[in-house]
């Protein structure tokens, strides 16, 4: 069961936030740190009100639906596009998209 | 009713003119264009206006009224929000990251819309990756409230609500994830249909937060909403969670006789949050709705309180993984100079995407990553069944549930926009209606101020047909919903 | 000091479907880079996912394989990571619920005892894309052709004990998704993967030893010689005094090493959560019966079979059920022939046909010899129509595509002379013609029997039944 006594008040510390924006593949500046942990912590706050909730033998309702996922045949019903769907792509090289070097 | 401008016409008159040949596709296609090209430098409420192919479109729309194909709503000029991919059309979601993204495909409603024959003007405005209820962080800037151009017209749709009600189309498309069509319907005196999850195709609207988007319109009526949704509605094959359920003639449902409506007011709503004049509002319209013979009763939604908290972790939640496909590789931005991947990814994200988009990313990786899923994702989910049973129970005894849209009418640009917090408490009202799944409306009901403020109507699954016509029966005995912005007569 | 191995498989196996899991785009192989990529497999904005049902149907079947349990409702989550191969930034997979858990498949260890190996699930996903590291100036270049291709991964329980057991387990597994024709288990060109789990304990030690994860494993040669090599690493770190830390190693083929992967990983944090555009997949009982009834022989109850039914040996029933095209072609072979002994049929598969396939670099069902061919072939022997070596030269000829088999033996007269006074006449010419050598027999020299029958079947061009001829020169001599 989840009680307000079991989570304690959340901060996200400066530390916490580059952890995330390392995680989220977000560069952030040394000088937008401060700011953004505040107001994560802010933000933090304001959901910290569902920990009060009791929420004991309640389904969690991961979808407004309630119905089954529909399936569709088994049939290829694309054609190659590959040039109209390059046009977007902002580096390309014989058909292959191009990253700095991925290293394994 | 030729009193009026053109474009203070609601799409029913719009159509009627056109299939009485008052006017031709043409002309208002061109009247519009007109307006956008003189008003739309104060309120920026486009982000691309696409006058050639609307003209083309016009010019196509009247050889098939000619031939008489036309559909109620060929010829007919509207907008999209610029969340909706539309081919070979710039659709940019209000960011940098899509600043330079061309679709090579059309959403499935803007398709419907188009093959009905609707004319499309442009793509409108909107927060960015419809993050925010004020219009303010769009890459392209804030849009005005025609009502007040020192206000906001509310968001994330803000630029299709600011363009009907400026006139500057005849209606607009837009998304619903918490209250971004009900919010700016309400602050700019418009009409703001959200239907059921499910009910209109999410395939080719650009995901915020995949369990609660819906797309909906902005118009001057309900009668409007019913006119556009009836082609927007409908399966979507290319959408695993479309409703297969058949569409209901909502345009006929609507003009059929009254009949008696239990409308339930959770008494909750109208607590300190809510501004005094918005509240009075509220509840003279729900002595109209009684002197039409509904009945009132209030109705107790016990866990609503939790709304705004489900919502900040289950939408950040959704929205980030939604947005971990702008990488710079496919399409979108892409940093210069970086070698390394990692740094590529970090740099090209960190320059695409502005404060607030940057700010839910983070919130839902914080609530998803290990050791907070249960205390957050997990909990919010279990709240959100909470709330969706308080709506169930509710509608056991009530046909329709009637409160405020927004705690305020529209607020000055910049007030709000440095506080998160602040700006989120702004869907307090709206929320419920997308965790449980629900359509919902926003009507106009007054002024406080000289700004609109907004019914909210909030009806049990695939009810469109009720709350349409509800709100085409309450717009029957008011004016409020053709009171236009002076400036903009 | 005796260290127990524990081990612990992770086989990822393509579905041989036609199209992806979530969009219309084909899954051939080997399509130019990119061409097989449509906007739900590239992440497009706006795109969304539907489920393919074969996809569905193919794992039911691998559970009802594996007596795993059909879970009547699973769900799809999306785990979420930054890779250039992975469009969306998070791969669309099944994590809480799998479509299938909870079940066993049997292997022979290397002591030839049967060992049953626990299945703890398998779960539906999309594959990723591939990276090309070569030739692009520092940069890797990107094929989403694969992204999208329905993978089924089948998780094992820690129950292996050995790099052979590891072996022998994979092997059961791709013998098995071939017979129920849910993937083609193509290792070239990657339709069948695995990862390892392996960690060593003192033998005696319940708890489990800290584990590495070996990727790359892409052949059942390089899962046993990777774990092989593993294992001696890790029992070298612990008896150096050291620990084994846990981490992803890739396996060197060419160097025979393991080794950690190179990319810096933070700590993975997967954030798993239920895939908001897919609703759950709900399974009605009527569905995994139809299926039920649909399924092919397994190859467990066919080796069985064979040896019941065609009094094969372990051994020979292994070798024909290793594929079910090959137990195929013993079947019909045996169907067609009226004479023959499956033994005898069974002999020539695993003998001629196979060999011949191999050096014409053909699969059973395309092999010039048909299953039907083999048959009347072998009847032909035991009806004493053929000896085995004009048998050898028949079969030749049908995989040169000369004729049938009576057509070629009656062309090239190649039947066998077994007229008993045309045999007679023969021997008393050769006997006749070799007096000294008939001499040397009557003298008690047997071995030059061997010769006479030799000049008899030369005097034949070998179409004499040489039992007979041999028969007979015994007789004549004895008079």
């Amino acid at each position: 069961m989840s009680t307000a006594s079991e989570f304690c008040a959340v901060s996200l510390t400066p530390e916490d936030v580059k952890k995330l924006c390392a995680l989220a593949r977000l560069e952030i500046g040394p000088d937008e740190i401060r700011d953004l942990s505040a107001k994560l912590s802010d933000i933090m706050r304001l959901v910290g009100e569902l920990q009060a909730q009791d929420t004991q033998g309640v389904d969690p309702m991961a979808h407004p639906l309630e119905r089954p996922q529909r399936l569709r045949p088994d049939a290829v019903t694309e054609t190659n596009a590959r040039d109209l769907y390059q046009a977007n792509a902002p580096l390309v090289e014989q058909g292959l998209y191009l990253v700095p070097k991925v290293i394994e | 009713m030729l009193k009026r401008a053109m474009h203070e016409k609601t799409l029913t008159e719009l159509s009627d003119a056109l299939a009485a040949k008052q006017i031709s596709a043409r002309e208002l296609t061109e009247h519009y264009l007109g307006r956008i090209e003189q008003l739309d430098a104060d309120l920026n409420a486009f982000v691309t206006v696409t006058a050639e192919q609307a003209l083309a479109q016009a010019n196509a729309a009247d050889e098939r009224r000619a031939g008489g194909t036309a559909t109620a709503l060929t010829g007919i000029p509207i907008a999209h929000k610029d969340i909706f991919c539309t081919t070979g059309i710039k659709t940019s979601c209000g960011s940098r990251m899509l600043d330079n993204f061309v679709s090579p495909y059309n959403a499935s409603i803007v398709a419907k819309l188009e093959d009905a024959g609707v004319v499309m003007l442009g793509k409108t405005n909107m927060d960015e990756f419809a993050m925010g209820s004020s219009n303010e962080t769009s890459f392209y800037g804030p849009v005005r409230n025609p009502w007040d151009l020192e206000r906001v017209p509310g968001g994330s749709s803000g630029g299709s609500a600011a363009a009907v009600a400026a006139g500057l189309c005849g209606g607009a498309t837009g998304t619903d994830t918490g209250g971004s069509i009900r919010q700016p319907a309400a602050l700019t005196g418009l009409t703001g249909l959200k239907p059921t999850y499910g009910r209109a195709s999410r395939y080719g609207m650009i995901a915020f937060a995949s369990s609660l988007d819906q797309a909906g319109t902005l118009t001057r009526s309900a009668a409007d909403a019913a006119l556009l949704m009836q082609t927007m509605a409908g399966f979507d094959a290319n959408d695993s969670t479309s409703l297969a359920d058949p569409v209901p003639d909502y345009v006929t449902e609507i003009e059929s006789p009254w009949e008696k409506l239990r409308i339930g007011v959770p008494e909750n709503f109208f607590d300190d949050g809510l501004d005094a004049e918005n509240a009075a509002a509220v509840r003279a319209s729900l002595d109209v709705f009684e002197k039409l013979g509904a009945t009132i009763k209030s109705v107790q939604l016990e866990h609503v309180h939790l709304s705004v908290p489900v919502y900040y972790v289950v939408a950040p939640a959704e929205a980030s993984s939604n947005l971990s496909r702008y990488d710079g590789v496919r399409f979108g931005h892409r940093a210069e100079g970086a070698d390394d991947l990692i740094e590529f990814y970090m740099r090209t994200r960190a320059e695409g995407f502005g404060a607030e988009v940057k700010r839910r990313i983070l919130t839902g990786t914080y609530v998803l990553s290990a050791g907070y899923y249960d205390a957050y994702y997990l909990q919010a989910q279990k709240a959100r069944q909470l709330i969706a049973e308080d709506f169930k129970r509710a509608f056991a005894d009530v046909d329709l549930i009637a409160g405020p849209t927004t705690p305020t009418p529209a607020f000055p640009i910049g007030q709000k926009v440095g506080d998160p917090i602040e700006m989120y408490l702004n869907d307090i009202y709206t929320i419920g209606a997308n965790l449980a799944g629900l359509p919902a409306m926003s009507i106009p009901c007054g002024f406080v101020s000289g700004l609109p403020v907004g019914l909210q109507l909030i009806a049990p699954h695939l009810a469109e047909g009720r709350l349409l016509k509800a709100a085409h029966h309450f717009q029957l005995h008011t004016d409020w919903h053709r009171q236009v912005p002076e400036a903009y007569a | 000091m005796d260290w127990e191995i524990v081990i612990g498989l992770e086989i990822h196996t393509q579905l041989a479907t036609k199209s992806k899991i979530f969009s219309g785009a084909s899954t051939a192989y080997g399509a130019p880079p990119n061409t097989q990529a449509c906007l739900v497999d590239l992440g497009y904005p706006g795109v969304l996912p539907v489920l393919n049902e074969q996809v569905v149907v193919m794992a039911i079947k691998f559970g009802l394989a594996t007596h795993c349990e059909i879970a009547p409702r699973s769900v799809f989550a999306r785990k979420n990571y930054f890779y250039p191969d992975l469009p969306k930034g998070y791969q669309i997979s099944q994590y809480e619920l799998p479509i299938v858990h909870s079940g066993h498949i049997d292997i022979v260890t290397e002591d030839g005892e049967v060992k049953t190996i626990g299945i703890t699930r398998a779960h539906l996903e999309e594959d990723a894309g591939k990276s090309l590291h070569e030739s692009f100036h520092g940069s890797s270049g990107i094929d989403l052709n694969r992204a999208g291709t329905p993978l089924l991964e089948i998780v094992s329980e820690p129950d292996l004990r050995s790099a052979a057991q590891a072996g022998a387990y994979m092997r059961k597994i791709h013998e098995l998704v071939r017979y129920l024709e849910i993937s083609d288990g193509n290792m070239q060109e990657g339709s069948f993967r695995c990862d390892a789990n392996v960690s060593v304990r003192p033998a005696g030690e319940t708890t489990l030893g800290t584990r590495t994860e070996l990727k790359n494993l892409n052949s059942f040669r390089f899962v046993e010689k990777a774990i092989e090599i593993e294992v001696e690493r890790q029992i070298d770190v612990i008896e150096d005094g050291g620990s084994v830390v846990q981490e992803t190693r890739l396996y060197d083929a060419d160097r025979n090493e393991t080794r950690p992967m190179r990319s810096k990983e933070e700590a993975n944090d997967y954030r798993y959560f239920p895939d908001p555009d897919l609703l759950p997949v709900l399974i009605e009982s009527e569905l995994v019966e139809s299926i039920r009834a649909s399924l092919p022989e397994l190859p467990d109850a066919k080796r069985a079979r064979f040896a019941e039914q065609y009094g094969l040996s372990d051994y020979d029933a292994d070798v024909l059920t290793s594929s079910a095209e090959l137990a195929d072609y013993f079947e019909t072979a045996v169907a067609a022939a009226s004479k023959a002994e499956p033994k005898a049929i069974a002999n020539w598969v695993q003998g001629k046909v196979i060999a011949a396939l191999n050096e014409d670099g053909l699969e059973i069902d395309e092999s010039k010899v048909t299953a039907a061919d083999l048959g009347a072939l072998v009847d032909k022997i035991a009806d004493g129509t053929l000896s085995g070596k004009l048998a050898n030269d028949v079969f030749d000829m049908l995989r040169a595509g000369e004729g049938t088999v009576d057509s070629i033996i009656e062309e090239r007269g190649l039947e066998q002379i077994t007229d008993s006074s045309a045999i007679a006449a023969l021997c008393a010419n050769v006997l006749a013609g070799n007096e000294a050598q008939a001499q040397q027999f009557r003298d008690g020299n047997e071995k030059v029997i061997g010769f006479l029958v030799g000049q008899a079947m030369k005097a034949s061009q070998g179409k004499a039944n040489p039992q007979q001829v041999n028969e007979v020169l015994r007789r004549l001599l004895a008079e």
